[in-house]
């Protein structure tokens, strides 16, 4: 019930249409979707965008240190969205955020992770954080899926309260692996290059 | 109150007339489709067809707005212009600093406008967005201190609110009009200006595709013909005529007003499709199949709507 109010009040505020390139909606794969990161909105969008059936098991990744600092974002974030809260700061043993998003994929979640950290201001793309390299290592068998979410950064951006409903878009690509030997950083250059070729392309 | 007279003849007879007209063209579509035999002519049946379907969504939406006075109306054209206003605002370009002046396009002014409707204030109906939001929407976006494209940005807002809130807004301002002797009520004046508008839209998509050999305008909608243009204006012309009985107007008058408003809504057509153009974007939006988004169904209403409202307040009214 709250799950559905979550899905169709994301979908009322953010329009979210999802386009499908060479990446088929199918509900028995483990997959981690990544995505640009621009506005709070990022998460629910993405996954209000997913068929109800690949939803169910789909957590969006957040970080604990903001979504957990009172009952209220506590209670939006994981009761309303299903999200994996983490820690983006103190990291230790009994404390590792990769191990808990690899616990929660071992019981046939997939996941949503922004690899850029935090939002960005202007739409720009920043470089990735090595999570997304470190969770595929852990777990091979994902399929690694970019996500260009379109618009989000002008809907709600990064700074302001309150959103303007204009109709983003939700650009699936082709899944990806983490190849055998690659280097972290040939890895996330490649993945964040497979994100920004899902951008529109501007016409000039 | 109801702006429609139910117990005219003339009601029965639009209303019968419409619902023969979707009838014609949803059989007629049928038998095209069982008659289709290349892919390309699938194609184009498979097209008119989800036009058909979306068509009679579109009267059953406008027949539920006229079934009410203008404080319903109101409500529905607003939701019209809101959806319309989403998908030019989402197609522009916009930055960080226009975010607060957008927030307040959408949820004050498009309802305060729309409000005006209802309460029927004409005096402030006719300036708020070309005085008051000409004025507001920069001061909003100053404060922010961007000036990349400042004017530019504001010029954008500014006519997006024009084009899509301003201007559809008379279609529901109709119908607060004094107009003696309307034998369908104030209703017939929009459905007058509909049904020539969209028709002129129709007809000309058949003639063109008919008998289209001359693209009018190659660079911008390499499928308007010359034929098209002109036949399509001629039969809504005389689609104005048979519908005269609606309006105050004799049938001579009809003639004239109906070509002006046809072409007002092809260059309407035209000029959206030219801002379409230099977004590098087909079509406005998703929103209704076969048409593309709302701004593409109602881009000729935006610069026909105000003329024909200010020719009947001028000429027309007591």
């Amino acid at each position: 019930m709250l799950r559905a109010t979550a899905v169709l009040l994301t979908k009322i505020i953010t329009g979210g249409n999802a386009v499908w390139v060479d990446c088929p909606p199918e509900a028995d794969r483990l997959r981690v979707y990544f995505a640009n990161h621009g506005s709070h909105l990022d998460f629910a969008t993405l996954w209000a965008s997913l068929p109800s059936n690949m939803r169910q098991r789909t957590r969006p990744v957040a970080a604990r240190d903001y979504w957990g600092r009172s009952a209220l974002m506590r209670g939006i974030a994981v009761g309303m969205f299903n999200s994996l809260l983490i820690s983006r700061e103190t990291i230790t043993r009994k404390d590792n955020p990769i191990e808990q998003m690899a616990a929660a994929m071992r019981d046939g979640n997939s996941l949503i992770l922004f690899p850029e950290g935090t939002r960005s201001l202007d739409g720009v793309i920043a470089a990735f954080k090595p999570g997304l390299y470190h969770l595929a290592q852990k777990v091979p068998e994902a399929e690694l899926v970019p996500v260009y979410l379109q618009n989000l950064n002008r809907i709600l951006p990064k700074g302001y309260l309150l959103p303007i409903p204009l109709i983003s878009t939700v650009v699936f690509g082709p899944p990806m692996q983490l190849n055998e030997g690659e280097k972290k950083g040939d890895f996330l250059n490649r993945t964040k290059m497979a994100l920004l070729n899902l951008a529109p392309q501007p016409e000039h | 109150m109801s702006a429609v007279d139910y117990h005219s003849d003339v009601t029965r007879h639009v209303l019968w007339s419409i619902f023969g007209v979707l009838s014609a063209a949803s059989i007629t579509g049928y038998f095209l489709s069982i008659s289709a035999k290349s892919e390309r002519a699938k194609a184009t049946v498979a097209n008119l067809n989800s036009r058909t379907k979306s068509w009679w969504v579109m009267v059953i939406v406008l027949l539920c707005a006229l079934a009410f006075d203008q404080k319903g109306s109101a409500l529905i054209f607003g939701i019209i212009s809101f959806l319309a206003f989403r998908e030019y605002i989402t197609a522009t370009p916009t930055r960080r600093a226009d975010h607060l002046s957008l927030f307040v396009c959408f949820f004050l002014i498009l309802p305060f406008q729309y409000w005006l409707v209802y309460d029927t204030w004409y005096g402030m109906f006719a300036i708020m967005i070309p005085v008051y939001a000409f004025v507001l929407i920069p001061v909003l976006t100053v404060l922010a201190g961007d000036t990349t494209e400042f004017l530019a940005r504001n010029a954008r807002t500014q006519w997006g609110l024009m084009v899509c809130v301003y201007s559809i807004s008379h279609i529901p301002m109709l119908e607060t009009l004094d107009v003696k002797n309307l034998k369908m009520g104030n209703a017939g004046l929009i459905l007058f200006l509909v049904a020539v508008i969209q028709g002129s839209d129709v007809l000309q998509y058949i003639w063109g595709k008919l008998m289209g050999k001359h693209p009018i305008a190659p660079t911008l909608s390499p499928k308007k013909t010359i034929e098209g243009f002109v036949g399509g204006t001629i039969s809504a012309c005389l689609l104005g005529v048979i519908m005269h009985r609606l309006t105050p107007f004799n049938m001579w008058q009809a003639f004239v007003i109906s070509f002006a408003l046809c072409c007002l809504g092809f260059f309407g057509g035209l000029i959206m499709s030219a801002i379409k153009r230099e977004r590098g974007i087909k079509d406005w939006g998703t929103l209704i199949e076969g048409h593309g988004g709302m701004m593409d169904r109602i881009d000729s209403l935006c610069f026909s709507a105000p003329f024909f409202f200010h020719v009947v307040r001028y000429f027309f009214t007591s």
